[in-house]
């Protein structure tokens, strides 16, 4: 039996493809693998959504891609970050980061509060 | 990549994208077969994964940020190839538009280059000129020297430049030839910022009685008689019968009212000029410059101050007179500026009219497409999209006709100006420049969105199912109101122009029957300067004159000759003040009187009635007692009665004697048939030109024209006397002529010019209207044969369709026109404050117009009820 899958939190599909490609030149297919593997199977990737989201991210020129060989002999859609990726990557990891720190404080204070 | 690359590299794109999820599709079903699935099972459970491929790639297309361009191109290649299908819609469409923009695109270029365009000269906003007002007469033509001499020394705010006009014979180098010239103080370039191109300009001490003869020449001039060498500075010419050395060389196209060949220093004038020294002598145009810090409201309360004071160190020439700058480039472009809008306003209704055939006949076609749109709406095509290319269709449509009528514009834009009735300030400069193109290609776009956005509202939002349903007969009570709407504002617009044009030819026939007061026909008339310089003494000059006139008679053609100083609806003039008492009314009460120097002749050349008393004769002369005639119009506001011979008037241009009143005559239209009986001096006067003291006479001989009545058409007669006159005054050359015939028709010039440019622009109006309304009752019959079809078959006879949809045109006619004609009293009143002796628009202009329009309208509406009333019922019943 598998865990419940949860939807993405709404704009974080795109800081996750960053980092997950900031690991390396990796195609599509892997990425949605990765995040798959690595979010242990909760957070549901919609394979539909992917593709949009990694166009949009190489027209807004975050990204940047090549055709390259795959290690079985296909030729794919590579992706790799760019530097403005990189920056983005940076800067919306650090928001995010607050983010998360400021909504565990207030968890934190309604929970002291009741004690 | 570049949004160009991406929209360039499509088809490559769309390959790679489609490689692309072909492989994610591929990896994840040998990914699913190596976990022990069947292929085909993998292969069905790795597409649920992905979803829909052709939406995947539909949102990966968004998000290339493209999209709009793809649209944008597909729509037009549909735009185009719907053009195609319809080549004879278009063509009209592309006709009508094209000839909308281009006469609006012409006036622009007009108005853009004639009063938008800031002059030529460096900081042109700070350049004024100077008019001279009175109480009494309005405004005189301009400074007297001392006046000019004194403003100029007292203005703090502005740097004062005059000049006036001049000419002669410039008799070497190159062969004798009349030039115009113009007399300039030395202030006048530095004044408008301008330098020669060789050369320099007049030095402040070359700008004095009995310096050096200088000159500087027009680049014409240079090129023609100088062959454009710079060895033409230092170089003699001898203009006037006086040499004078060339010291610069005019900036090309420099004009000063016109234009002007040799450009003198103006003290150096003839220094016996009495006029230099004459405070009453206001020969003088004056420009002037702000000086840096200060406006213009500081210039002219400075001005009204120093013309009080001079006004009360002499007030007998200068009372009641006040000195006031006006923006030189208002100055410059006069009243044209209201005809030019006028025009503009005409050619912009043209335009509207046939913006709104236009909408007619797209509006016909969309809903025709009604049924597809509606299918398109059920496949999922967005309303906005849908909406966009009903625009982006209309606005090829705009672009195009635009793009034609901007060619149209660039030929017709000269010739246009050509036929400018008179000279149109600035006619020079006028050509298209970005400005012009920019409002084109806005006029393009706005006419396109005008008529693109009614079909555009016919996108179906609700009941899609109707329409469908509905089938292709359906026709919403909207659409036909919208139809409606169109025809009635197509005639409302026409009849505006129509009646526009109606008042504008009733006036014209109105002031065409005016009695100018003088026999107009076989008459001629001339300049004819006498070089006054080698002529010393005041008897040479008019044995020189006697002389001329003597020749002039023996040339078998002319009747009669005359001598005199000012022509009857040509420009210039001389006004004088005058008074029946010994003692002098208040200054700046004195009523004013158009004088005129001749000969005895001048009665019997002009044609003018003697009504009492007599002529000049050969007895008046100099030495005998001072003598005028007076019009009709003196003789009653000075005397009050019709029998003034007899009756002395003071006028104190002539001296503290009064002079006796010989004779009495008609009054002459001087000012021109439309505005002479709104003019400030109406009275006239006449003296003789052989009573002129002699100090006085170099003046006048170098102002006076030679007028001719002829036995022949009288511009044939022009060679002969030219012929006969040569020699007899140092070379000198007839020049500016005239028929009377021509005078008197060039003072309605601009409202002729008017007529016939609001004639045509009604014409196409009509034209434009009567196509509207033929094809809105043509569609809108066409979606009602089935009904037609089945009152037939209840019994109604032929007649009565063709009253029923007779009866609907009327309907539409009717209400355009009581639109139009509130709209074309509006315009009737801005005409008549524009346009000078306008006849305020009345039952008749209406009552011939008007019908004209109904009658077209229900001719144009006559051939599609004829096509109803010849439905075969069976016919018209099966295609339900």
């Amino acid at each position: 039996m598998t865990p419940p899958k949860s939807d993405l939190p709404q704009g974080t599909l795109d800081l996750l493809i960053l980092k997950v490609i900031a690991l390396g030149p990796v195609h599509g297919y892997a990425i949605a693998q990765r995040l798959e593997q690595v979010s242990r199977g909760v957070v549901q990737v919609p394979e539909g959504s992917l593709y949009p989201a990694l166009h949009r991210l190489e027209n807004r020129g975050l990204l940047a891609a090549d055709w390259k060989e795959t290690e079985t002999g296909r030729e794919a859609k590579f992706y790799r970050l760019t530097r403005k990726g990189h920056k983005q990557l940076q800067t919306e990891t650090a928001d995010w980061q607050r983010l998360i720190d400021a909504i565990g404080l207030i968890l934190g204070m309604a929970d002291g509060g009741a004690r | 990549m570049n949004w160009w690359k991406r929209l360039w590299r499509r088809t490559q794109m769309e390959a790679q994208l489609e490689k692309e999820l072909t492989f994610h599709l591929e990896q994840h079903t040998s990914h699913l077969v190596a976990h022990g699935i069947t292929p085909d099972e993998a292969r069905r459970q790795a597409r649920l994964a992905l979803g829909g491929p052709e939406q995947v790639k539909e949102k990966c297309r968004d998000a290339r940020g493209t999209r709009w361009l793809e649209d944008l191109l597909q729509d037009t290649r549909y735009a185009l190839r719907t053009f195609r299908q319809k080549p004879g819609f278009t063509l009209v469409a592309l006709l009508i538009l094209s000839l909308g923009i281009g006469a609006t695109t012409v006036m622009f270029a007009v108005i853009n280059s004639v009063l938008l365009r800031p002059l030529s000269y460096p900081e042109p906003d700070r350049l004024v000129t100077l008019r001279v007002v009175t109480e009494q007469i309005g405004e005189l033509w301009g400074f007297s020297n001392l006046d000019f001499g004194d403003a100029k020394r007292e203005s703090q705010t502005l740097a004062l430049a005059a000049w006036t006009y001049g000419g002669g014979t410039i008799s070497a180098p190159g062969e004798p030839e009349y030039v115009n010239g113009r007399e300039i103080s030395a202030e006048l370039f530095p004044t408008l910022g301008i330098s020669p191109v060789q050369g320099r300009a007049f030095r402040p001490d070359e700008d004095r009685p009995g310096a050096a003869a200088v000159a500087i020449i027009s680049y014409g001039l240079w090129q023609r008689d100088f062959g454009g060498e710079t060895g033409a500075i230092g170089r003699s010419l001898v203009y006037d019968g006086k040499p004078y050395t060339v010291v610069g060389i005019a900036p090309g196209g420099f004009q000063l009212d016109g234009e002007a060949d040799v450009f003198t220093p103006l003290e150096q004038r003839q220094t016996a000029d009495p006029r230099m020294q004459n405070r009453a002598a206001r020969f003088l145009r004056v420009m002037a410059r702000l000086r840096p810090g200060f406006a213009l409201a500081e210039a002219r309360a400075e001005l009204a101050l120093i013309a009080r004071h001079l006004a009360e160190e002499y007030p007998k020439s200068n009372a009641g007179l006040s000195m006031i700058p006006n923006p030189l480039q208002k100055e410059l472009v006069g009243d044209v500026g209201s005809t030019l809008w006028l025009l503009l306003c005409a050619v912009g209704l043209v335009l509207l009219i046939a913006c709104v055939n236009i909408a007619s006949l797209l509006l016909a076609r969309a809903v025709s497409r009604e049924r597809e749109l509606a299918m398109r709406v059920a496949l999922g095509a967005g309303r906005g999209r849908l909406a966009r290319q009903c625009f982006t269709e209309s606005a090829l449509l705009g672009l195009g006709g635009g793009a034609l009528g901007v060619v149209l514009a660039f030929v017709s834009v000269h010739p246009f100006v050509a036929f400018w009735p008179g000279s149109l300030p600035r006619a020079e400069e006028i050509h298209l420049d970005w400005r012009v193109l920019i409002f084109a290609v806005g006029a393009s776009l706005f006419s396109g969105l005008l008529f693109g956005l009614a079909p555009a509202l016919r996108v179906p939002v609700r009941g899609i199912d109707q329409t469908l349903r509905a089938g292709a007969r359906s026709i919403a009570g909207s659409s036909r109101r919208l139809h409606s709407g169109f025809v009635i504002s197509e005639i409302a617009l026409a009849v505006v122009l129509l009646v526009s044009a109606g008042m504008l030819g009733h006036t014209l026939l109105a002031l065409s029957s005016l009695d100018p007061g003088f026999n107009v026909h076989n008459v001629m008339a001339a300049r004819f300067a006498l070089s006054p310089t080698p002529l010393a003494n005041p008897e040479q000059v008019r044995t020189a004159w006697q002389d001329v006139l003597d020749r002039a008679r023996r040339v078998p053609e002319v009747d009669s000759v005359t001598l005199a100083d000012i022509i009857p609806m040509r420009e210039g003039q001389n006004s004088l003040p005058y008074w029946t008492t010994a003692t002098p009314p208040p200054p700046n009460q004195e009523p004013f009187a158009l004088a005129s120097c001749v000969t005895p002749d001048y009665l019997k050349v002009m044609g003018i009635p003697l009504r009492q008393g007599r002529f000049f004769n050969e007895h008046d002369r100099i030495g005998s007692e001072p003598v005028v005639v007076i019009d009709d119009n003196l003789a009653q506001h000075a005397f009050d009665t019709k029998d003034a011979v007899g009756k002395r008037i003071w006028i104190p241009a002539f001296g503290a004697t009064p002079v006796l009143v010989v004779g009495i005559v008609g009054h002459v239209r001087h000012w021109g048939l439309a505005t002479d009986d709104h003019s400030r001096v109406r009275d006239q006067m006449y003296y003789p030109f052989a009573q002129v003291p002699g100090p006085l006479l170099h003046f006048f001989s170098s102002i006076m024209s030679i007028a001719a009545r002829t036995t022949i058409p009288p511009l044939n007669v022009v060679e002969p006397l030219r012929a006969e006159l040569r020699g007899a005054a140092n070379d000198q050359a007839l020049y500016e002529v005239h028929t009377m015939e021509q005078l008197v028709s060039a003072s309605l010039a601009r409202q002729r010019f008017l007529l016939l440019l609001f004639g045509i622009f009604a014409g196409l109006a009509l034209l434009l209207a009567c196509i509207g309304i033929y094809g809105v009752l043509a569609y809108l019959t066409g979606q009602r044969v089935p009904e037609i079809g089945v009152r037939m078959t209840l019994g109604a006879k032929p007649l009565d369709v063709i009253q029923l949809v007779l009866g609907q045109s009327l309907v539409m006619i009717f209400v355009g026109v009581g639109v139009g004609t509130l709209a074309a009293l509006a315009a009737g009143r801005i005409l008549n404050r524009l346009v000078e002796g306008m006849r305020p628009a009345d039952i008749s202009t209406f009552a011939i117009t008007i019908p004209v329009l109904v009658i077209a309208a229900l001719l144009a509406s006559f051939v599609p009820a004829r096509r109803a009333s010849h439905v075969d019922p069976v016919t018209a019943l099966r295609q339900q």
